[in-house]
């Protein structure tokens, strides 16, 4: 009897629990989600529809304009293929570079590695600003140590071009680099020596263990880093909006819309300039912008999740 | 190249040397990196924050000027003081409650329930939403304010339900501060969940290596799943904390206002020697945070070794 009482009382608890777990995650979710329903319902609004008192979510008149005016804004479908671009090769080069760097790290010590280490969690600590302003002028005359003048006769600009974004990421000093090499390095330090060992007794070299061994098992951690570099410089606003002035990568064209939008807005058939029409072209813009990651992250989602487990952050 | 290398003697011939070998060259590129990207352009920065720069047609001229800018930064300029101490001040009210939300989430996560994998879908997302240029724009969303304003007077309950527990719990005798602590926690939750986004995910992998034997010896022994949280959880996810503390600090980095003022400085009006001084400061300031944190947090930290 007593034995059933508690049994029900044990069972009491964990439903109890299950509800309040419920209702917390509800909660949170929505909060979270929030945001993003609240621009698809202002994106597919009309603009009289703004005013109208009794539209809060749906609304009355269903309209694509917003997008129209949005693509059109931001050169929607060029912007997407730059920035595809754009992060698509910084995370290749990115992940290659940090591998490397990661696996000598946590295998192949030399002497002065462990110093050298210590700079790489210098770069994680330092915040970019600090270093932006150097880097800037340095980028706006590249004289790669005096060796392009000596050939071409002057410096070359790099700035407004795609160079400051493939030269930091081929030499691993990308945007957060710092914390990708160590996630490599924690990842790489997690699988046994013997591993190598064996190889190398079979006669494999250091680069073809590397290659051919090490790379395939550290898989969870490249698909972590590709992530992480990915998204972070496809949102990337403060390197972009320096280094890129007048090219259309999403970060640049989402910055600069509320001005293109009010010159449009100026110029076109209708003259008002309405903030709140100008805000709700921006939030389409935003969701125009977050739209293909959102997509990609419905695939890749579960990787993310399995992976980050396995990457050895936590190791 | 393997071949080529070893026929003009350069690869040593041990294992040993081998590895030290090709642990140069891998290492090569991101060192590099690091000297150009990374090294000079932090020195010239220390350099440039102890003397005015002037451009020219012949260039820029570069003058020694001490701590001038340092002093210029902190007495004379009117926004910068404020902008450090807000961003700072920020920065230490929400590490505590990032690091406890997420510690939380993670373990909330980790229970088994139905939609499971539905909810930390919905979890990770700020990872990719909230960050960078989106996250600048939300805040001057209009419809969005509006939206919310229209939240909050039309449904009374949601400011009297944080005023209600206000009430609560300065009638029971707790702190003041903590109270309004708590409650502009309340009030900040979509900040909060939205910057814990890979915290939550560290520490869901940290849980995750916990042996699940423990948890059922734990339970034979007639411990609840409260006991169990804090005698074998948060212990063994205490290294993780220090981790998800540091990250979040570096994390704030993009979205201090104080960035926003030493660029504006930098560019807009050209004084890179004040820009820099300003930056240097943020640097240190945010290093003696990271020290003392470090050292109060690393005490209580739990290894296995």
């Amino acid at each position: 009897m007593s034995i059933a009482r508690l049994l029900s009382f044990e069972n009491w608890k964990r439903w109890l629990w299950s509800i309040v777990r419920f209702v917390l995650i509800a909660g949170l979710s929505f909060v979270i989600l929030y945001p993003i329903l609240q621009k698809i319902a202002t994106a597919i609004k009309h603009k009289n529809d703004l005013y109208s008192p009794i539209v809060v979510w749906i609304p009355e008149t269903f309209t694509l304009e917003n997008f129209k005016i949005a693509i059109s804004i931001m050169d929607y479908w060029n912007t997407l293929l730059n920035t595809f671009l754009l992060s698509g090769v910084t995370t290749i080069l990115t992940t290659a570079s940090c591998a490397l760097a990661g696996y000598a790290f946590a295998r192949l010590s030399f002497k002065g590695s462990k110093l050298l280490f210590a700079g790489v969690i210098l770069t994680i600590l330092v915040p970019p600003t600090t270093i932006l302003i150097p880097i800037y002028m340095n980028l706006k005359d590249f004289t790669l140590m005096g060796i392009i003048p000596l050939l071409t006769g002057e410096s070359v600009n790099l700035l407004n071009s795609y160079w400051p974004f493939i030269l930091t990421a081929i030499t691993a000093n990308s945007l957060k680099a710092g914390l990708y090499i160590f996630i490599f390095r924690q990842f790489f330090r997690g699988i046994p020596k013997v591993m190598e060992e064996a190889a190398y007794i079979d006669g494999a070299g250091v680069g073809t263990t590397f290659l051919r061994i090490m790379l395939p098992n550290a898989l969870p951690a490249m698909i972590t880093v590709m992530l992480f570099s990915f998204v972070w410089q496809w949102n990337d606003s403060f390197y972009t909006t320096t280094y890129l002035t007048s090219s259309n990568v999403m970060a640049t064209q989402l910055s600069s819309l509320p001005y293109n939008l009010s010159i449009q807005l100026e110029g076109g058939v209708t003259t008002n300039k309405d903030p709140f029409y100008m805000s709700m072209v921006q939030d389409t813009g935003i969701l125009l912008a977050i739209l293909p990651l959102i997509i990609i992250y419905l695939f890749v989602q579960r990787y993310f999740v399995e992976s980050i487990e396995r990457s050895g952050i936590v190791g | 190249m393997m071949k080529t290398l070893s026929q003009f003697n350069i690869v040593p011939k041990s294992y040993e040397g081998q590895k030290a070998f090709w642990g140069v060259i891998f290492v090569l590129p991101w060192l590099l990196g690091f000297i150009f990207f990374f090294l000079i352009p932090l020195l010239t920065s220390l350099r440039f924050s102890l003397s005015t720069i002037q451009a020219s047609s012949e260039g820029m001229q570069i003058t020694f000027i001490g701590f001038k800018n340092y002093i210029e930064a902190l007495t004379v300029n009117t926004n910068f003081n404020r902008t450090l101490v807000e961003s700072i001040m920020n920065m230490v009210v929400n590490i505590p409650l990032i690091v406890i939300f997420s510690l939380f989430l993670a373990v909330l996560l980790n229970q088994k329930f139905f939609g499971r994998t539905f909810a930390r879908g919905i979890f990770f997302l700020p990872v990719i939403l909230a960050s960078g240029v989106i996250l600048n724009l939300e805040s001057t969303s209009l419809v969005q304010a509006i939206n919310e304003q229209n939240a909050t007077s039309g449904g009374v309950m949601s400011g009297f339900g944080a005023f209600e527990l206000e009430r609560i719990m300065l009638q029971s005798g707790v702190n003041e501060t903590i109270v309004s602590y708590l409650t502009g926690a309340v009030d900040r939750i979509y900040q909060i969940v939205s910057q814990s986004g890979v915290q939550i995910l560290i520490f869901l992998a940290g849980i995750q290596t916990i042996a699940p034997q423990l948890y059922e010896a734990a339970k034979m022994e007639g411990a609840t799943g409260y006991e169990a949280f804090w005698k074998i959880t948060f212990p063994l996810v205490s290294p993780l904390i220090l981790v998800n503390m540091i990250y979040t600090i570096i994390d704030s980095f993009s979205r201090s206002p104080i960035t926003e003022l030493i660029m504006t400085t930098g560019f807009s009006n050209s004084n890179f020697g004040l820009s820099s001084a300003m930056a240097w400061l943020y640097f240190l300031a945010i290093m003696i945070i990271l020290l003392v944190s470090t050292y109060l947090v690393s005490r209580k930290v739990f290894y296995q070794e």
